[in-house]
């Protein structure tokens, strides 16, 4: 399963990379098999402010709805309009054109408390 | 039986194009034998098992005092005293309950659910898959089922709409067969799929689409009530039902265009935003790629091209009545 070095993760499954104060918020390669088809992404209302932890997307399978939850506080300032047309990219790049949303980070400390790639594997393991 | 083996988009294709398989060992099973058992059961259920011959077997219901639904099941003639009967799993101790306490003495019913496996083979490929691997026995016709001589039970019956079969041999049978079906090319297949096949076929699901708060009538599912056999439980609500007509009506709904996928308990709203009811089953179609539903709906709301939303969270989608099944197999 792919978890690469680079990013940072929540133990709730979604990766965040981080460049400078804008953090892109996807979920994993393990989220995206446990799902399996993905059919529909709901994402959030640009401009809204969210706190860690907070539901800020939906991810829906045939099988079930998953809330994905924003890793650290922000505004959300960018969307991945493309997943809205084409879910089946969260499957297939989840961490490249999969990705949901962009955040501007509130608290970049925030961001040193997320699991890192070693960590989430363990996670996963 | 999981929800899904490898996907459910990927697994309810198979049984379209070409043949999937399900563990339906959970399903129950009951023998029915003694002198008026046919009269029996005629008075248990809505259908008339004095038009089976033996060897075949029909879709009936099984209804409360009030008329509202047990249980559907598929009763099969074995002979001029002798039946089984397939019921719903979750349903196996309240149907023979019920069953039991409306017994004659001359009737001998068994449940022997949990001897039993079953499996259904189904899709187009589904009766080649049979004779390829059994060669000495003829596919019986739709609806009919034979016995093999290792006391299998095959009967050409499903819930996907496709053609197929379905397979009830003694559990310790199972896995033998199962591996068989799956090494001539059946793809396994789980619940996710089952509900999506089932579904684009309107075939109801008991505990989502039927309940005692319903009748059969309600449930659109009229062709499989004999009004014209002696008395049967239930039935004066019916006979109310089909000349009065019903207040609600289980309708088929479906998305005009993309959305949500809808799931059940999802409000149903009319376009001006009036809350009707809810869905009792909903899923992405994965052959029509778009959502589809059913649910009870006041009769004046359940005419074809009636505009509806479908709330999803705080979302409304717009959805259309449409004539049922949602889609017929080639």
């Amino acid at each position: 399963m792919t978890v690469p070095a680079d990013l940072r993760y929540s133990s709730s499954h979604e990766w965040l990379r981080l460049d400078g104060d804008i953090a892109t918020v996807g979920i994993t390669a393990h989220a995206q098999e446990a799902l399996t088809d993905v059919v529909f992404v709901e994402l959030p209302a640009p401009g809204s402010n969210v706190d860690a932890g907070d539901p800020t997307a939906v991810v829906e399978s045939v099988k079930a709805a998953s809330d994905i939850y924003a890793p650290v506080a922000g505004e959300v300032i960018d969307l991945n309009l493309e997943v809205e047309t084409d879910p089946s990219l969260v499957n297939s790049d989840p961490y490249g054109n999969g990705w949901l949303f962009k955040l501007r980070v509130r608290n970049p400390a925030e961001v040193g408390e997320l699991l890192d790639a070693t960590a989430y594997r363990a996670l996963i393991s | 039986m999981p929800v899904q083996y490898t996907s459910i988009l990927d697994e309810h294709r198979a049984v379209r194009t070409k043949a999937g398989i399900f563990d339906i060992s959970h399903m129950g099973q009951f023998f029915v034998s003694g002198p008026g058992c046919a009269a029996w059961l005629n008075r248990l259920l809505t259908n008339n098992v004095e038009h089976l011959a033996p060897g075949h077997g029909q879709y009936t219901l099984m209804l409360n005092d009030q008329g509202g639904i047990i249980d559907d099941l598929i009763v099969y003639r074995s002979g001029e005293a002798d039946f089984f009967l397939v019921v719903n799993a979750s349903m196996v101790e309240e149907d023979f309950f019920w069953m039991a306490a409306h017994q004659d003495p001359d009737i001998v019913l068994r449940n022997e659910s949990a001897l039993w496996a079953g499996m259904a083979v189904q899709g187009p490929q589904a009766s080649a898959l049979f004779a390829a691997t059994c060669p000495d026995l003829p596919l019986p016709p739709p609806k009919g089922y034979a016995t093999t001589a290792a006391g299998a039970i095959v009967s050409r019956t499903g819930y996907t709409g496709e053609d197929g079969f379905e397979w009830f041999c003694p559990a310790a049978a199972g896995p033998a067969a199962w591996n068989q079906f799956i090494a001539a090319g059946a793809t396994p297949c789980g619940l996710g799929a089952r509900d999506t096949l089932r579904l684009e076929m309107c075939y109801p699901l008991n505990g989502n689409d039927l309940s005692p708060a319903h009748s059969p009538i309600e449930a659109g599912l009229g062709f499989f009530v004999d009004l014209d056999k002696p008395a049967f439980i239930g039935r004066d609500t019916l006979v109310r039902h089909k000349t009065a007509g019903t207040t609600v009506k289980l309708s088929a709904i479906q998305y005009t265009g993309t959305g949500a996928p809808p799931r059940a308990h999802y409000p149903v709203l009319a376009d001006d935003g009036t809350v009707l009811g809810e869905l009792s089953s909903g899923v992405l179609s994965p052959t029509l790629m778009t959502g589809i539903g059913m649910a009870y709906l006041p009769t004046r709301f359940s005419k074809l091209g009636t505009p509806l939303q479908i709330k999803v969270r705080e979302r409304l989608f717009p959805a259309t009545v449409v004539k049922k099944p949602f889609y017929k197999p080639q």
